[in-house]
């Protein structure tokens, strides 16, 4: 098997008995990368230099030290929403085309002192708005295993670039699900951590009270080692949580015998593909021969979190956007005679379609006299939607859920109406709203081969229980084998 | 409808956008839809329930205040479009 197909763990057992280099991990990508990239269009921008240089330092350390980072040596790519230090970081947004962060992320001081291969920046839905990567203001990103169709979003190049072999993980960001859902349709894995588990210093925001940072990866112990090492506590975001790490590996291969799974008959609604439905059904199946106990449960509000989200995302999104003015930094339009025209101008040219609909939305619906009717209502809801996942967790361990309503859909099938667009996030919305973690994990395929993801929710700060049931699922099962069978 | 040609005028003025006019055509629309689909949320009653602006138990959260070092200037002024000796440089403000 190629290098650039294998996992961290895989990765990192070869480097320990030496039967392989950091240079050769970096060659086999970086070619990987040149094979396939030219019909994926994963990445936002390439950093094999900066790769190679950090190869050497991860080889260097290897030679002189019998301990070392499981992430020592492994190209990891970012979404191109996290700072890093002089690499040009865009956010897919012309408003941003020449921007270089005078800083860099927390995350990315984590993987640093870890010694990962940072491969380069991945394409993404402008500013983390969408949910097809079809809203980049420079390429469009396919789906490895249909070209035709979307990767997902709004991290698609991150969970592209893990499924096709572009890199070996990556990390994304998550507001309504732009993690988890591009993981299921590119058959990834990809967790949302609780709100507060991981720092957003450094991170681009979108929804400050949404957002989080977590890996796509290939498999659910990858996951468990890149979430350790991003993970805790960061006084530059004073929403992080004073909350120690678990090592997420030691829970993983317990038995979950006994463990209570519950199933909301509201995420199995009709107009859902078959495929997904049937894939989903069977992996509750496992789960009980693995010996959980299903529950049926209720999240009653489940059918208002689109609703109530696209108010909340909206209107923090007009306050974190109002920075980009065309003055400390980004794009400046060329034709302006006052300050005020400048300010206009440059946001109208220099943000793409879906950021102003959604500035234009969050501002109307902060705006006097609109408030309370609006704004004030969905955070009203936003407490029903967190209640309901209270009360279910008095009963249940952790929740069973498809990660979305149909596997990757075509290019161009959804750019045209808005609203179906924000509907292929009904399954993923409700967990930002609450601040809870889910991961999504490949769990089948259609018959037209498109990978199909199961969701499992878990209460505040409990990753380990959902990482737990995850790697139970996934040993049982070989769908977490399969890779994209792109060719250059 | 939902939202006028009127008001989405006024709202891309308070949002700092200098909307084409096939833009404020399109969004009228669109933005019209969208309020429609989220009137939903008055199909609840959420009397005396609490908003939810965050979802961490976590208030005021101080550091000692400790003089440490900021960014540098030079680093500060690198991403600038326009500038001038140690300034940000804007077209005029005041006639």
């Amino acid at each position: 098997m190629e290098l650039y197909n294998l996992t961290i763990h895989e990765l990192n057992d070869l480097l320990k008995k030496k039967e392989v280099t950091v240079r050769e991990i970096a060659e086999s990508v970086f070619s990987r990368i040149d094979d396939v990239e030219d019909k994926v269009r994963a990445y936002a921008c390439l950093s094999a230099d900066k790769a190679f240089e950090q190869a050497k330092k991860a080889d260097m350390l290897i030679r002189d030290n019998t301990d070392f980072s499981a992430l020592n040596g492994i190209p990891v790519a970012i979404k191109d929403n996290m700072c890093t230090e002089g690499i040009q970081t865009t956010c897919a947004s012309r408003i941003l085309q020449d921007f270089r962060p005078p800083y860099t992320a927390s995350v990315i001081e984590k993987l640093n002192s870890r010694g990962y291969l940072h491969t380069g920046m991945t394409n993404m839905d402008e500013f983390a708005m969408g949910s097809s990567t079809e809203n980049s203001s420079y390429r469009v990103t396919k789906n490895p295993w249909d070209i035709t169709r979307v990767p997902g979003g709004s991290s698609g190049g991150s969970a592209a670039a893990v499924a096709a072999g572009e890199c070996i993980a990556a990390l994304g960001s998550d507001t309504g699900g732009s993690i988890r859902q591009p993981a299921a349709l590119c058959g990834v894995v990809g967790l949302k951590p609780t709100y507060g588990r991981v720092s957003r210093y450094g991170l681009v925001a979108f929804a400050s009270s949404l957002d989080q940072i977590g890996p796509l990866t290939k498999d659910v112990t990858d996951c468990a080692i890149m979430l350790k090492a991003i993970s805790g506590h960061d006084p530059a975001d004073s929403t992080s949580a004073a909350i120690s790490v678990p090592d997420y590996q030691a829970v993983l291969g317990r038995d979950i015998k006994g463990i209570k799974l519950g199933i909301p008959g509201e995420y199995f609604i009709s107009g859902m593909d078959p495929s997904v439905d049937r894939s989903v059904r069977e992996a509750i199946k496992v789960f009980e021969r693995l010996g959980a106990v299903i529950e049926d449960i209720s999240l009653p509000h489940t059918e208002y979190a689109v609703a109530a989200y696209y108010i909340i995302a909206t209107a923090e999104a007009s306050s974190n956007l109002a920075r980009y003015d065309g003055v400390k930094y980004g794009y400046r339009t060329k034709d302006a005679d006052n300050l005020l025209e400048m300010y206009m101008k440059t946001r109208d040219e220099g943000f793409g379609s879906e950021v102003k609909r959604r500035i234009m939305l969050g501002t109307y619906v902060l705006s006097a006299g609109y408030y309370d009717a609006y704004y004030r209502k969905a955070q009203q809801v936003r407490t029903l939607i967190k209640r309901d996942f209270d009360k279910a967790f008095e009963k249940v361990d952790a929740i069973l859920t498809p990660t979305t309503p149909t596997p990757a859909f075509s290019i161009g099938e959804k750019t045209q109406d808005p609203l179906q667009m924000y509907l292929s996030d009904i399954f993923t919305i409700s967990v930002n709203l609450a601040g809870i973690p889910a991961i999504s994990i490949p769990c089948g395929f259609t018959e037209g081969e498109l990978p199909v993801g199961l969701q499992i929710l878990g209460k505040h700060f409990d990753e380990e229980r959902i990482l737990q049931a995850a790697y139970a699922y996934e040993q049982s099962t070989e769908w977490h084998k399969r890779r994209a069978k792109i060719r250059g | 409808m939902k939202i006028t040609r009127k008001e989405v005028e006024h709202v891309a003025k308070l949002a700092r956008l200098a909307l084409r006019d096939e833009e404020i055509e399109t969004l009228t629309n669109q933005l019209g839809n969208i309020l429609t689909y989220v009137e939903k949320l008055n199909e609840l009653d959420t009397t005396n329930i609490e908003p939810t602006s965050h979802v961490l138990p976590i208030k005021n959260v101080l550091r000692e205040d400790e003089e440490r070092k900021s960014i540098e200037r030079e680093k500060a002024l690198g991403n600038a479009p326009d500038r001038t000796e140690e300034f940000f440089r804007v077209p005029k403000v005041i006639e």
